[in-house]
């Protein structure tokens, strides 16, 4: 089970309260992840990355493990802790506009 | 008894706020989608339980939200919560999708407009400002979008198409965006003529299709803009806004970046008619219910003081279709007011004594019920407000 950590907008707009957890077939990467979470919670198309380029919306960031893996090509697997559903996978807001 | 509802999108979440016909107590809902900005919101004029709104962010894009039930709850269309596909197998999540048509078929693949420094720059969907519900189908809605485009859905909000005729009828690559972005925030639906659209784009200028969205024309004739190389050009001009009677369609009021103007011929020419107002820079312009002629602006200082002359908050309104105004300032402030009222925030609604509302950047709603001599806040600490929406209830 995968786990995810959305910001707060998201949450809202997900209709979800905590953590999301996904079931993830094959490799556990950014785009296998965001793929499962978007099938799941069909109103957060678009809200991580762009409906048509399917490139991460330039104010998201994704942390994991205390790493930024938001440069990481989107098939590069999660790390291990990741997968195994130990640590989650954060999806950052950046900090800006005051 | 007849009410009002007021639909307020802000900088920060969208508000509603109900009143009987007396329009004097109000019920204030929200915030409805706190911490997002809500562009506009509106309701259809043929089932007022159904509002489209414009729910937006820096981080996250565009959100369509639609309500069936009077903004008590919303939904994304075609994506109820819990719902993962359409019965046929089909992914949710469509309403969120504007992107540009660049087809042959429907319009050329314009790709370029103009940016600010007057290079060519590539056409970004940004966000929706705008959303005007068909006046006879409630599943028909237009979204006029940043960068400059105009939308269509006709399945309620659940799928967009581009009417791209506009972005490629040619004078594309002449628009630049003005100071808020390259805007399409206008859309008027010619009630009399369902074939016939007029928007008006920031920095671009007024545009009409007589076809229903599939060509386009500029209607700029007579519009004088002296900030722009020429300032009788075809197109880039900036208008903030555009208003009309729907008993009288051909006839359209325009705030322009500086000038108020007016068209008798459904915009192929129009005439300056500013008159005695203050200052003619603004934003708002609004069309009293039951009398064609008579108009409300907001005059602001300038182009570079987005804020009313001399701190004195004062509507302005004309019983002559223009030129001849009379400041309405009963119940407004008259010192050291500094706020600014945008485009899409004055509205009116339909009862026997025509109600005017507006709200402000500082966060204020005002509402007259006897069509501007005397003023009340409804709510005095909202933020910014984006737009305001009435919708006049049986």
């Amino acid at each position: 089970m995968i786990r995810v950590i959305l910001p707060g907008h998201l949450r809202a707009l997900a209709r979800v309260s905590a953590e999301v957890q996904l079931d993830v077939k094959g490799p556990v990467t950014q785009r296998s992840v965001l793929d499962a979470l978007e099938a799941q919670y069909p109103m957060l198309r678009g809200t991580i990355r762009d409906h048509v380029t399917q490139e991460r919306r330039p104010f998201l960031r994704f942390f994991a493990c205390e790493e930024d893996y938001s440069l990481e090509p989107p098939d590069t697997p999660l790390p291990d802790a990741v997968a195994s559903g130990k640590e989650p996978l954060l999806i950052i807001g950046a900090i800006a506009g005051g | 008894m007849s009410g009002v509802r007021v639909l307020v999108g802000t900088r920060k979440g969208a508000f509603v706020l109900t009143s009987d016909g007396k329009r004097e107590r109000w019920d204030v809902s929200g915030p409805h989608f706190a911490g997002w900005e809500m562009y506009h919101l509106k309701g259809s004029p043929v089932d007022p339980n159904r509002i489209y709104a414009s729910q937006c962010s820096g981080w996250f894009g565009q959100i369509i939200q639609r309500s069936d039930d009077g903004g008590k709850t919303w939904t994304q269309p075609g994506t109820p919560p819990g719902e993962r596909t359409t019965p046929e197998g089909m992914p949710k999540g469509e309403s969120n999708k504007f992107v540009y048509d660049t087809s042959a078929q429907t319009g050329k693949p314009l790709t370029t407009h103009q940016w600010y420094d007057g290079t060519q720059h590539p056409w970004e969907f940004k966000r929706v400002w705008h959303l005007e519900p068909s006046p006879t189908d409630p599943d028909t809605v237009y979204a006029g979008v940043e960068d400059a485009g105009l939308f269509r859905s006709t399945d309620g909000g659940q799928n967009w198409q581009e009417l791209a005729g506009l972005r490629g009828h040619g004078t594309g690559p002449r628009w630049q965006p003005g100071a808020g972005g390259l805007c399409l925030h206008t859309v008027i639906l010619d009630p009399s003529n369902p074939q016939r659209i007029y928007i008006a784009i920031s920095a671009a200028g007024a545009f009409r299709t007589d076809d229903g969205g599939k060509t386009w024309r500029p209607i700029n004739k007579g519009l004088h803009s002296q900030y722009i190389p020429d300032p009788n050009a075809e197109v880039g001009h900036c208008v903030h806004h555009v208003a009309i009677h729907h008993s009288r369609p051909k006839v359209l009021f325009m705030q322009k970046h500086w000038d108020v103007m007016r068209s008798d011929n459904a915009g192929d020419s129009w005439q300056e008619v500013s008159g005695n107002l203050p200052t003619d820079f603004g934003f708002v312009i609004d069309v009293h219910a039951h009398e064609p002629e008579t108009i409300y602006v907001v005059p602001i200082k300038s182009d570079g003081e987005h804020f009313p002359l001399d701190g004195k908050l004062r509507v302005y309104r004309s019983r002559a279709g223009g030129n001849e105004w009379e400041a309405l300032t009963k119940g407004l402030p008259q010192s050291n007011c500094y706020v600014n009222v945008l485009r899409d925030a004055m509205a009116v609604d339909s009862l026997d004594k025509c109600g005017v509302y507006f709200g402000t950047t500082g966060g204020q709603v005002y509402a007259s019920a006897d069509a501007g001599d005397n003023w009340t806040p409804i709510v005095q600490h909202l933020p910014a407000v984006l737009s305001v929406e009435v919708q006049t209830l049986p």
